[in-house]
């Protein structure tokens, strides 16, 4: 008997018929093959977030995107008349990098009049223009205009920036996000400036490692020596169950129970988070800002009053956690091959006015660590497994909806691709 | 010559906890016993609420050196908090070699 209401069906898996109950392959995330044409049918054509407004505070405020997914690196600028645009990281003159610092594979960011290429000097403006060619007279019927900076689709939604490489694309980036994308309009993101970001190289499969953040049914047994040994024993004889899942296309979300703000039982909680008064799932006191009395309607959609945190996963590689004492993470998972990735995780607090309120959001940070740690390493242990193929067939349980959703969106995305661009050869007789 | 401020010269012994950067600490705590974690921890977390109500008397943003350096050991504390209270040793369980950095963090 499940302790929160599940759909009519019976299962929150069943309400998605399409999904299917059976055991999964993860081929999908094994295979090389899969993840080069993976590249081309998502990477290269969906709406990826790569950053939010408040790193280009300015006009001339840049930073560079390295895509190793789509085979590019990006520039993303405020232009002089407060425009952002995205640019492909390259000179037109002979294809140098045009904006790194001393490590070309390396983000920068900064702000700045122009750009200007360290090879032969040519600039141009942080509207795109090229401006200056140097002895342009050594070049022949050389138009300027013809050789501005390689744009992308840019569009933001709630100050998080996004880009499409993809120059036939059609569909705006708030259509693109659905259900969700419109659910979690108005939530104070903007408020919350104050910015704690990690990162990692994972030596797994990017989809294994959303997987792994995408349940929680692995919490009270992965991660049980976090917790006293109490809380633990309770955590793993309760289980886990959410309080709602829905999907939506490609996206789906889970809801979740949990946090201490303040507990029940102090002797529950570690001495430290005891004389901070916060934890793994954020301070016990709410900041005081507007936008938090009333949360927007994607946010704790079964209205349950044990709401601790939810997590929206938005294809392909963009997860954003709202935690119920006022505060937000944002995962992002960027291969760099097909069992190999970079992981961020970004922590966003309203900026804390105390000593007290920063030590607060220390301990959110640093817990966040122990438990990715946990994560990432696990995670490496399962992709030298699923290699081995010595087991094909994994089953999945009801509290692992979010996981069929993302291999099958993606399978579908490959397999779209393939319909549509693969043609076969044929080898005719006729003359 | 002391780092911290007057009222926290029993924490002198620890100053070399007063880093200012994420992975300055992460680092010392690895490469730390079990007994010196632990003789940071039960020095300096009976101060942790004191050091606190005398931090929040000042301007965060405005704070002077020995100030920040008290901050900086809280947030050295926070970190070893882990290995002490709940793993018993340096490294989280069941990490392997796994390591994150932070990228950003705040100036403050």
């Amino acid at each position: 008997m499940p302790h929160f209401a599940k759909p009519a069906e019976g299962s929150w898996t069943e309400h998605y018929p399409e999904l299917g109950t059976g055991p999964v392959s993860y081929e999908d995330s094994i295979s090389p093959d899969h993840y080069e044409l993976e590249r081309k049918a998502i990477f290269a054509r969906t709406w990826l977030n790569v950053g939010r407004v408040e790193q280009l505070p300015r006009n001339g405020s840049y930073f560079t995107k390295e895509l190793d997914a789509a085979g590019t690196s990006l520039v993303i600028v405020r232009g002089r008349d407060g425009e952002v645009r995205a640019f492909h990281n390259i000179c037109r003159h002979r294809g140098n990098k045009l904006v790194w610092n001393d490590y070309p594979g390396e983000e920068t960011s900064g702000t700045c009049r122009q750009f200007t290429c360290k090879y032969h000097g040519w600039r141009y403006a942080t509207e795109g223009d090229l401006t200056f060619v140097q002895q342009e007279s050594e070049f022949f019927d050389l138009d300027k205009s013809e050789y501005g900076l390689a744009g992308v689709q840019v569009e933001a939604w709630e100050g998080f920036i996004f880009v499409n490489l993809d120059p036939e694309n059609t569909t705006p980036l708030r259509e693109y996000l659905g259900e969700f994308g419109d659910g979690l309009a108005g939530y104070p993101f903007g408020a919350m400036t104050q910015v704690y970001k990690y990162r990692a190289d994972v030596g797994a499969n990017w989809k294994l490692f959303v997987d792994a953040f995408a349940e929680f049914y692995h919490a009270p047994i992965l991660h049980a020596k976090q917790a006293t040994a109490d809380e633990s024993r309770k955590l793993s004889g309760y289980g886990f169950e959410a309080l709602a899942y829905k999907l939506d296309g490609p996206h789906g979300m889970v809801s979740s129970w949990g946090g201490m703000s303040p507990p029940k039982d102090l002797g529950m909680v570690k001495p430290i988070e005891r004389v901070l008064q916060s934890g793994l799932f954020g301070p016990w006191t709410k900041p005081d800002i507007d936008g938090l009395a009333e949360l927007p309607p994607s946010v704790n959609p079964s209205h349950h009053r044990a709401w601790g945190v939810d997590t929206f996963v938005f294809f392909p590689n963009f997860m954003l956690l709202i935690w119920e004492p006022g505060w937000y993470l944002t995962y992002h998972y960027w291969p760099t091959s097909y069992n190999t990735h970079i992981f961020e995780g970004t922590l966003y607090f309203v900026p804390p006015k105390t000593a007290s309120e920063r030590l607060e959001q220390e301990l959110a940070a640093v817990t966040f660590k122990e438990y990715a740690l946990q994560d990432g390493n696990t995670l490496e242990a399962t992709q030298t497994m699923l290699e081995s193929r010595a087991v094909t067939e994994f089953p999945l349980n009801d509290q692992e909806i979010l996981l069929r959703n993302l291999h099958k969106t993606a399978r579908d995305h490959v397999a779209a691709y393939q319909s549509t661009f693969a043609t076969p050869v044929r080898i005719s007789n006729a003359s | 010559m002391t780092t911290l401020p007057t009222g926290f010269t029993d924490l002198e012994p620890f100053a070399d906890w007063a880093l200012a950067t994420e992975a300055e600490r992460y680092a010392k705590r690895l490469a730390s016993s079990m007994e010196e974690l632990e003789a940071f921890y039960d020095a300096a977390f009976p101060r942790l609420a004191d050091a606190m109500a005398y931090l929040d008397g000042l301007d965060l943003h405005a704070l002077p050196e020995e100030a920040t350096a008290l901050l900086w050991l809280c947030y050295s504390l926070v970190n070893v908090s882990f290995p002490v209270e709940v793993w018993r040793q340096p490294r989280v369980p069941d990490s392997g070699a796994a390591s994150m950095d932070m990228l950003v963090e705040p100036a403050v």
